[in-house]
Parts: structure tokens; C-alpha cells; sequence
């Protein structure tokens, strides 16, 4: 091990890599400290999101009609696009990895930007789907929202029951009653539109974490673009764009379970 | 190390001693990228298809199977240090010590809650 390492170093021309740490021996101990702590990162992530995910598992387990009811409110389209978006951005977040560990530097910079641009595709296609909720007033508590934002319609403070969950009953009815085999009564058709509130509020909350990560990849992608375009990175120093893109995969990860869990219901 | 090698792979690795991270072929990549399409597909496609509790067990066993490549490729625990392997095995298996007690204390308590909220209501009618 310490031979190989001492004949690299020879042969990059200049004892001490630019990007060796004081504290490291060598730069192949620096990446393998790097990818560790990375690793560590990424299982506090999936614990985080566990939590949501364990919450999504008991209400589905103890109300699954809540959920059958809830997903015709999403657009499997839109998520299934969504999904691909991912994906692809996945694809060529490996290949920047690939690019920077062979030192092409011109494909390392293309694939960044096009795994932004992925990102950002993300980002428009939720804020479709959001705006969407928003308008037929699907977001729990948004009455409070409104008047928090100043975009209220009613007048006065915040009340009580503008924490809880009002959707447009009008769009909400007619939806539940097109996927229903026989007539509902309209005792059905409150308990039902009332029951929506639990689903939106786990769906807001796991796909509004879910987003935030994505927004955080962006900021982490332009860092890793900025300094690819001052030429930082090499064969000799890949370890942002290896740690970058591991945080990257783990958002699109989470979002393979997020797609079958909240649109995919039979 | 020597199958799948581009030109420039080659080039890297002139120095036979040479042993830094592992390069994934483009065409692994690519395969992975097929794979993880397709099976967006067939999980969409399932939906279709009403077979009752196990429509939840096959779109979690496709989640699987496509979060499986995504590790072991995109982010290279195949060819990673196995401790880093091992590091996210211990993780998941947290996951399922955490959803499994809680589960547990879900299935146990169900009844008992949906008794009172009986109660409840017609105490309040």
C-alpha cells in the first residue's frame, strides 16, 4: 500500500496533491476517510426519512381507505415524469463521477449541468402539481397559510378552524363520487372529504423533505460546477463530485419509494 | 479490471500498481439507466392490475429491485470498500427494527382506540 502510493506521487510530479489535507497520508486514505463519513451522512438521511415513512406505514396499515381516496387527488403522470426526470439525472450524476475519476473535464462540466437541468425539471413539474393542490384548497391548514401569507380572503385573525383542513368540497365531491360503485350520501361524502386531510398532510410532508433535498442537491451541483470550471477536479481529486453524487442518489432512492407509495395505489 | 476498458481507462491505469477508486464502465451505466426505466414502466403498468394486498408487495419488490441497482451501481457499493456496504446494511436493518416495533404497537393498540372513539360518539350523541 505505502509503496504504490509513494510511486503515484511521483509520478503526479508534485510530492503533495493541492488537495491533500494536512491530516491524511495519502490522498486514496483522504477519499476513503471522505466516502465513509458520506456514508455515514446518508444513513442519518435514511433514519431521518424514516420516521415519515413510518408514520405513512401505520395510517395506511390502520386506514387504507384514507389513502385509496387520496391518490386519484395525484397526478401519476406528473409523477411518473417525474420519476424518469430523476432517473436520468441519476445517470448523468454517475457519469460525472465517471468523468471527473478519468479527468475529462469538458463531460464532467456538460453532465453537471444537465443533472441541474434535470433538477430543476423536478422542481417545475412539483410546482405544477402543488399549485394544483393549492388551488383546490387540498393543503391542510392553508386557511391559516393565506392569512399568514396576506393573500386571504376573510378578514380578522387567525382562528381556530383555519388550522384544520378545508378543501373545495365542490372538485373534492365529485371526484369521490366518480371512483365510488353507488350513489354516497352526503354523511359519506363529508367523512370522506374530512379524511383527506391525514393523506395530504403526509403527502406534503414527505414529498416537501423530499423537495427540500432536491433544492440542497442544487446548491451542492453548482458548488461542484463552479469548481469544475476552475478545474479543480481530476483523477487525483474526485471526492466532491463522488460524495455530491452519492447525496444525489440517495434523493432519487427516496423518490422510488415515494412514487409507488403515494401515486400507485390500487 | 482489464474487460470494459475504454482507451481512456487505460490510459489512467498505465501504472500497473495503480488501484484508486473504481472507474463503472459507461455501458454498465447505461445498462442500469435501461433497467431502472423499465422497471418505472412495469410498476406503472401494474397498477392496472388489481390482485388486492399483493399490488403493495410487487411496486415495493420493483422499489427494491431499482433501489438496489441505484446502490450497488450509481453509487458503486459493489465496487466500494465493503465496510461502507456494511455501514448502510446496518442502517436499513435499523429502519426495519423501528417499522417493525412500531408496527407491532399499532396492530396491538388499533382496537382498543377504534372501541373508544365508538364510545365516544355515542356518548356525544
Amino acid at each position: 500500500m505505502s509503496d504504490k502510493t509513494h510511486s503515484e506521487h511521483e509520478a503526479g510530479g508534485h510530492g503533495h496533491s493541492r488537495w491533500l489535507a494536512h491530516h491524511f497520508d495519502t490522498p486514496e486514505q483522504q477519499f476513503f476517510s471522505a466516502k465513509l463519513g458520506m456514508w455515514i451522512f446518508l444513513v442519518t438521511e435514511i433514519l431521518f426519512f424514516s420516521g415519515l415513512f413510518c408514520a405513512y406505514a401505520v395510517y395506511r396499515r390502520n386506514y387504507p381507505e384514507i389513502f385509496a381516496d387520496g391518490h386519484h387527488f395525484l397526478d401519476t403522470t406528473m409523477g411518473a415524469i417525474n420519476t424518469a426526470v430523476l432517473i436520468f439525472s441519476s445517470l448523468t450524476m454517475a457519469w460525472a463521477v465517471r468523468a471527473a475519476q478519468l479527468s475529462q473535464k469538458r463531460v464532467l462540466i456538460v453532465c453537471l449541468i444537465i443533472t441541474l437541468v434535470c433538477a430543476f425539471a423536478f422542481l417545475g413539474v412539483k410546482y405544477q402539481e402543488y399549485h394544483a393542490k393549492w388551488e383546490h384548497r387540498l393543503v391542510p391548514g392553508q386557511a391559516r397559510l393565506e392569512k399568514w401569507f396576506g393573500v386571504s380572503e376573510s378578514e380578522g385573525p387567525v382562528t381556530r378552524t383555519d388550522a384544520g383542513f378545508h378543501p373545495d368540497r365542490h372538485y373534492v365531491d365529485e371526484k369521490i363520487q366518480k371512483y365510488s360503485n353507488r350513489k354516497l350520501s352526503q354523511a359519506e361524502l363529508d367523512d370522506r372529504a374530512k379524511n383527506l386531510g391525514p393523506f395530504f398532510g403526509i403527502y406534503f410532508c414527505l414529498t416537501g423533505l423530499h423537495g427540500f433535498h432536491v433544492i440542497c442537491g442544487i446548491i451542492a451541483i453548482t458548488w461542484l460546477l463552479v469548481r469544475s470550471l476552475k478545474g479543480h477536479f481530476s483523477a487525483e481529486y474526485v471526492e466532491p463530485v463522488d460524495c455530491v453524487g452519492l447525496y444525489w442518489h440517495l434523493v432519487d432512492l427516496i423518490w422510488i419509494y415515494l412514487f409507488p407509495l403515494l401515486y400507485l395505489i390500487h | 479490471m482489464a474487460v470494459n476498458m475504454t482507451a481512456a481507462e487505460a490510459a489512467h491505469s498505465d501504472d500497473p500498481k495503480h488501484e484508486g477508486p473504481h472507474v463503472v464502465p459507461g455501458a454498465t451505466l447505461l445498462g442500469v439507466f435501461a433497467a431502472l426505466m423499465a422497471l418505472t414502466y412495469v410498476t406503472v403498468a401494474a397498477t392496472n392490475f388489481d390482485l388486492g394486498h399483493l399490488n403493495l408487495w410487487i411496486a415495493m419488490g420493483i422499489a427494491t429491485v431499482k433501489a438496489s441497482f441505484v446502490v450497488l451501481y450509481f453509487m458503486h457499493l459493489r465496487y466500494d470498500s465493503p465496510f461502507n456496504g456494511f455501514v448502510f446494511v446496518v442502517a436499513l436493518a435499523f429502519v426495519w427494527l423501528f417499522l417493525a416495533f412500531v408496527m407491532v404497537d399499532s396492530v396491538q393498540y388499533q382496537p382498543g382506540i377504534n372501541k373508544l372513539r365508538l364510545e365516544q360518539r355515542q356518548v356525544d350523541q
